[in-house]
């Protein structure tokens, strides 16, 4: 083996591991149930899981049928399209919420307008934490969809369509049971991408306690209060769930040959 | 009821142009090589295709007509398809397989799987009800696709090469069925197959078809005996050539005649099995004999027999014992003659 590829290997290597075991090895294991179960993890806790589940939700009511159009329709300029669905996933998140404060905020493209017709404010609330994991989200499930899609055996729903079955029957009863495990699989990953969500949560929601504060800006907010144990475990938390889902999804996107 | 089509379809190098009908119970075979466009004429028919013009017609009911710019969905056109690899759904059992289309057009749950479950039975299969797709045999699951086909009442069945995916074990058997299924049904049906023998028992008439025309249009037996095109000879095992008769003689070439037993006139097909024709290093002498000079070109085992492939002004196939190829010496390069009595030689007009 030569050292030359083995030294930047191992550097390489290092640099992944280390971070994650020193997470580990300075984690305060005796003073760990007392931190999660304080007002202030258990709120973050709680508020990222809703907001995550509700997140995952949305994506899933609108990002199957945005799949299935990209997939099974000639809809005109659907390459355009789907280029554009997959930019926030190579977008900054910052960037994202940025784009969301210009569209949704007070003075915003259509925010101003739901302000003065309704009184409705969105940016720092908590459907704005929902809105901006979404649009952060979003993109994996229709990806991952898509991708089933295409793969899936579109003569199944010939054969419905011959054996009298309108498009919505077929899509109900034929196209979605034959892509579930993609929708799962989508799923899955969105409400991880969603839970992790920093960037453009806390440009758009801001970082308030009990409201728009989820675990990773509460991390945040505890390194820079001083607080490391706390950050600690919040990173803890963070990092078992994102373990978690690639266990869960092993034999879908990681090669274990 | 009756269908009568008029389709054409130009797909780049490919153009696709025939008129078919097809007449109630009646059971029409379409038989051609890989690419001569039988599927796709099954695609158009079942509504899944546009033709580039066309007219389709079946129990009066205008499925297509480009003229007049109709084009049914395939939904609405009571089209029983069951395709090579019978698309089961996997996820639904064999009984809600069946119930599927019964369903859709409205029959209420209970009621479709009684039915259903019927038609199951009809196929020999009610201890299979619950099994899922991947638990069925392939004969099994082609059952389950005819029945699926069939529940919804269907005006004509489509089947696309319903046995390509057996295997060879198991397909006489399954073809068997599926002719006295096919026998008991009295819609219209089309069968597509690349397989000669498949369209043999299967077929009340075979339409040939090769590259998106129709070639031949008869029964199995007019078919077997009286071959249009090589590929047909091919398919039957026999010797094809054509030529201008005249009394008994017909002119195959600059060179060539043959001797017939009929008398004939005009442009003609001339046809005999591989199994008539002897070979001989000298030239025979015979006064109905047709001898043929030429040279050996591949020589391949045939059942007990060896085939014998022959170039020459007249291309020849022989089928002759493993005894005279070991006799007479025969390889690829080697000249001989072939001959063949003018009473085993069929002369029909082309």
């Amino acid at each position: 083996m030569p050292i030359v590829l083995l030294l930047p290997a191992l550097l390489g290597l290092a640099l992944l591991l280390l971070p994650m075991a020193a997470l580990v090895v300075r984690a305060p294991w005796g003073r760990l149930p007392a931190i999660v179960g304080s007002a202030e993890v258990l709120a973050a806790l709680r508020l990222s899981l809703t907001t995550a589940s509700v997140t995952t939700l949305i994506c899933v009511v609108c990002g199957v049928p945005l799949a299935w159009l990209l997939a099974r329709t000639t809809v005109p300029g659907r390459a355009l399209l789907r280029a554009l669905i997959t930019v926030p996933l190579v977008l900054p998140p910052v960037i994202g919420g940025v784009a969301l404060l210009v569209a949704f905020g007070r003075r915003g493209l259509v925010g101003e307008w739901l302000y003065e017709t309704f009184g409705l404010s969105l940016p720092f609330t908590t459907t704005a934490v929902v809105m901006a994991q979404s649009f952060v989200a979003l993109p994996f499930l229709v990806v991952a969809v898509e991708g089933a899609l295409r793969t899936a055996d579109h003569r199944y729903e010939q054969v419905a369509a011959t054996l009298g079955a309108s498009e919505w029957t077929t899509f109900r009863r034929v196209t979605l049971p034959g892509v579930a495990p993609g929708i799962l699989a989508g799923a899955v990953l969105c409400w991880a991408r969603a839970l992790g969500e920093f960037g453009a949560t806390v440009t758009f929601a801001g970082s308030f306690p009990g409201t728009t504060r989820t675990l990773p800006p509460a991390a945040y907010a505890a390194i820079n209060a001083g607080g490391v144990e706390v950050a600690i475990v919040l990173s803890l938390l963070m990092m078992t769930v994102s373990v978690t889902v690639l266990v869960a999804l092993r034999d879908r996107w990681v090669n274990t040959r | 009821m009756s269908l009568s089509a008029w389709l054409t379809l130009a797909r780049g190098e490919f153009w696709l142009d025939l008129s078919l009908r097809v007449g109630s119970g009646e059971v029409v075979v379409l038989l051609g090589p890989n690419g001569a466009g039988k599927s796709t004429v099954l695609s158009t028919l079942a509504g899944l295709l546009r033709p580039d013009a066309g007219r389709v017609v079946l129990d009066q009911v205008v499925l297509v007509d480009t003229a007049a710019h109709i084009h049914l969905l395939p939904r609405q056109r009571q089209v029983g398809l069951v395709l090579q690899d019978y698309l089961l759904f996997p996820h639904l059992s064999a009984v809600e397989n069946v119930a599927f289309g019964l369903r859709s057009r409205g029959t209420p749950r209970d009621s479709a799987r009684a039915i259903a479950a019927r038609w199951l039975e009809r196929m020999d299969l009610a201890g299979l009800r619950e099994r899922r797709p991947h638990e069925l045999s392939g004969g099994q699951a082609q059952r389950v696709a005819l029945a699926r086909a069939l529940a919804v009442d269907p005006r004509i069945l489509l089947l696309d090469e319903p046995l390509a995916a057996l295997d060879a074990g198991t397909r006489p058997a399954v073809r068997a069925d599926l002719r006295r299924h096919l026998g008991t049904y009295s819609g219209c049906t089309l069968l597509v197959t690349h397989d000669p023998l498949e369209a043999m028992v299967l077929g009340d008439r075979i339409v040939v078809l090769e590259q998106g025309r129709i070639v031949q249009d008869g029964t199995p037996a007019d078919l077997a005996r009286h071959p249009r095109t090589g590929y047909v000879a091919r398919l039957v095992g026999l010797n094809l050539l054509r030529g201008d008769a005249h009394g008994r003689i017909v002119t195959l070439g600059p060179q060539a005649t043959a001797a017939v037993a009929h008398d004939a006139s005009g442009p003609v097909h001339v046809a005999f099995p591989p199994a008539a024709v002897t070979l001989s290093l000298d030239q025979p002498h015979g006064s109905a004999r047709n001898a043929w000079r030429g040279r050996v070109s591949d020589v391949e085992r045939h059942g007990d027999l060896v085939r014998i492939t022959i170039d020459g002004p007249v291309p020849v196939l022989a089928d002759v014992t493993p005894l005279a190829v070991a006799d007479l010496r025969l390889g690829p390069g080697v000249e001989v003659w072939a001959a063949v009595k003018a009473t085993e030689v069929s002369v029909y007009p082309a």
